[in-house]
């Protein structure tokens, strides 16, 4: 294709990139290190007999405005939100480091700082969650597969129920029934024989219902892509293999396994996306006492009264560095297989 | 396979169907049980005294003389006008989908006609865009949407759903263009057509397979989508995911928790319904990416 015609083709959706991912990026960055205006003081002197001089300031409105219109941006100020306690809190940091006796109780302390708790989390939940899914998804599929033809569909059906549910509703749904008063709380409570056990009232118990979450939801999608290379299973090596007398967790081990390897870092690769970015359920699961992600963060930052637009930027900004770093190695990747089939 | 299945024991076979409804529990029945305690009164769905209420509606036979209410839909819909941000999510969605597909076509097949080293560029560009998460860049609308005064109207909420929406359908349409041979729009060119007559004419007669598998998960994009919808609609133009969100700060204080159930029903049965008509498209759209990957 020509490049002129690869242009014409590509320009409308390259324009709609450019202006509403990439320009965003560039704006977060410059936000980042920008703040509101300081509103402008004035001093006035009052004067009154007997009593004296007094100055007051007090702010003055118009010319607060006036600055504010003409560079709605707001002043800047460098690293300093970056370097503040609600994000790298730097000198906390180091403070901590320099009282600290052993790293078990520099990590404790670093938990009290609301970024690294956020960090902890996300990270958490991005490493346990990714491999359970995997491994859950590909159970599920082993066992879909071995099941009658005429059931397998309504499994599927209903398999895919979780993952194409939007994640809020699915949290709702799986938060009201843990609930102290909904059916998995009043049967967990039960089991435990605790009539005041509460999910809602431990971090840890919580940190495990949201990683509960992300493992129902995610799940699914992990089965469809395992069943489907399943399905492309070459026959002759399996029955070679069982010729050979293999046993059947060998010929999971050696043959099916082997076999599905590209598609576990396919489904890895997506969810280390997916999970770095978990925000919802902390919504639905109205656990942000417990736990908190930074998508979180930005959107607490953003809502409510007042927008706190440097504070969100600097948080987005620290959240692309860490999807990149994420994503680093999968991108090498990438590159070096399109290289290879180039030549 | 069918000879791996003739030789499997009958304990092997009752722990696969044992597995397998233990896994048919775990999806569909938070689902059942939603959409079975969306009518009852709160003090049933929620109970304290005895789970068991769930199932009978002790309550809500005290309340309403019958097992079943339909009190939380009718709170939900007609009391605080849920219909309207129903209205706005097909809104949303039939413009988000039929804009994305639109120019993701264009540029999917563009991307898979061209052999050039920037192609590659562009579509790994694409997939750092995919992984960045929404929620980072809506710090970066606000500012400008506020100066050009276009915050909280549903036409800005569909542009950016449209692009952010884009990385993905480039991906998925790319691919399934490249299984379409290029000898077709090549020989109509030899023929004498313009690229474009090419793509028109013969392109898009075979394409609609795959368009509909992008445009299922575009629709499932904008629907399902928080991030982008709670911050930049205002209070008017909500649609539904936004609105059940602010339904629980509301809720959870005036005890009308129940609203807030029924909405979510509402909301998840649209989703029950596709999934059912297009099982065979979300599967295979699934999997198309990951064959590629």
């Amino acid at each position: 294709m020509k490049h002129s015609t690869f242009i014409w083709f590509f320009s409308p959706t390259a324009l709609a990139m450019l202006l509403f991912i990439a320009f965003p990026i560039v704006s977060v960055l410059v936000q980042s290190v920008h703040a509101p205006h300081k509103a402008v003081l004035v001093e006035v002197e009052t004067c009154t007999p007997l009593v004296g001089c007094t100055i007051e300031t007090s702010i003055d409105q118009e010319a607060t405005r006036a600055i504010r219109e003409e560079k709605p941006i707001g002043r800047f100020i460098g690293l300093e939100i970056f370097s503040d306690r609600g994000h790298l809190a730097i000198s906390e940091v180091s403070k901590i480091w320099s009282i600290s006796e052993n790293f078990n109780e520099f990590f404790t302390k670093l938990g009290n700082l609301p970024f690294y708790r956020a960090m902890a989390f996300t990270l958490t939940f991005t490493f346990i969650v990714t491999p359970l899914v995997v491994i859950v998804g590909f159970l599920i599929a082993l066992n879909v597969n071995a099941l009658h033809d005429r059931i397998k569909g309504v499994v599927v059906f209903f398999s895919l129920l979780p993952f194409v549910i939007t994640p809020l509703i699915g949290a709702l749904v799986l938060f009201w029934m843990i609930d102290s008063r909904g059916i998995l709380g009043s049967a967990i409570q039960w089991i435990f024989a605790d009539p005041n056990l509460s999910l809602k009232a431990s971090t840890g118990l919580m940190w495990i219902s949201l990683i509960v979450y992300g493992v129902w939801h995610a799940a699914p999608f992990a089965f469809v892509i395992f069943y489907a290379g399943l399905q492309t299973l070459p026959a002759d090596q399996l029955e070679a293999a069982q010729i050979d007398g293999a046993t059947r967790a060998q010929q999971v081990r050696y043959v099916v396994l082997p076999h599905l390897m590209p598609l576990v870092s396919f489904v890895a690769l997506i969810q280390l996306m997916d999970n770095f970015r978990v925000f919802e359920p902390i919504v639905g699961f109205n656990a942000s006492a417990h736990a908190q992600s930074l998508s979180w963060f930005i959107f607490n930052d953003l809502g409510g009264e007042t927008r706190q637009l440097s504070s969100a930027s600097a948080t987005s900004v620290l959240t692309i560095i860490g999807v990149t770093i994420l994503l680093l190695p999968v991108l090498r990747r990438t590159w070096r297989d399109f290289m290879e089939k180039a030549k | 396979m069918t000879i791996a299945s003739k030789r499997r024991s009958l304990s092997l076979r009752i722990a696969i169907y044992i597995f397998a409804a233990i896994w048919l529990l775990v999806a569909a029945f938070p689902f059942v049980w939603t959409l079975w305690g969306s009518f009852k009164v709160e003090l049933d769905f929620f109970s304290v005294a005895n789970w068991t209420n769930a199932l009978s509606g002790e309550r809500t036979i005290a309340e309403y003389g019958q097992p079943f209410t339909d009190a939380g839909y009718e709170g939900a819909w007609i009391k605080e006008e849920f219909w309207r941000n129903v209205i706005n999510t097909f809104i949303v969605c039939f413009f988000v989908v039929c804009t994305s597909l639109t120019i993701g076509t264009l540029g999917g097949y563009a991307l898979s006609r061209s052999g050039y080293r920037y192609t590659l560029i562009l579509l790994i560009a694409a997939l750092i865009f995919r992984a960045m998460p929404p929620i980072t860049l809506v710090s970066g609308y606000m500012l400008p949407f506020f100066e050009w005064n276009v915050w909280g109207i549903l036409p800005t909420t569909i542009i950016v759903l449209v692009a952010i929406n884009q990385p993905f359908t480039l991906w998925m349409l790319h691919s399934f263009f490249q299984n379409i041979p290029k000898e077709l729009d090549e020989s109509a060119k030899v023929d004498g057509c313009s690229q474009f007559k090419a793509f028109r004419l013969v392109i898009i007669p075979v394409m609609w397979p795959g368009v509909i598998t992008t445009g299922l998960f575009s629709f499932l994009l904008a629907y399902n989508d928080f991030a982008i919808t709670s911050m930049l609609l205002s209070e008017d133009n909500r649609t539904m995911v936004p609105q059940i969100a602010a339904f629980l700060g509301t809720t959870y204080t005036e005890g009308n928790v129940m609203f807030a159930v029924a909405a979510v029903v509402s909301a998840a049965a649209p989703l029950f319904i596709l999934v059912m008509f297009f099982q065979r498209q979300i599967v295979s759209g699934l999997t198309a990416g990951a064959v590629k990957g």
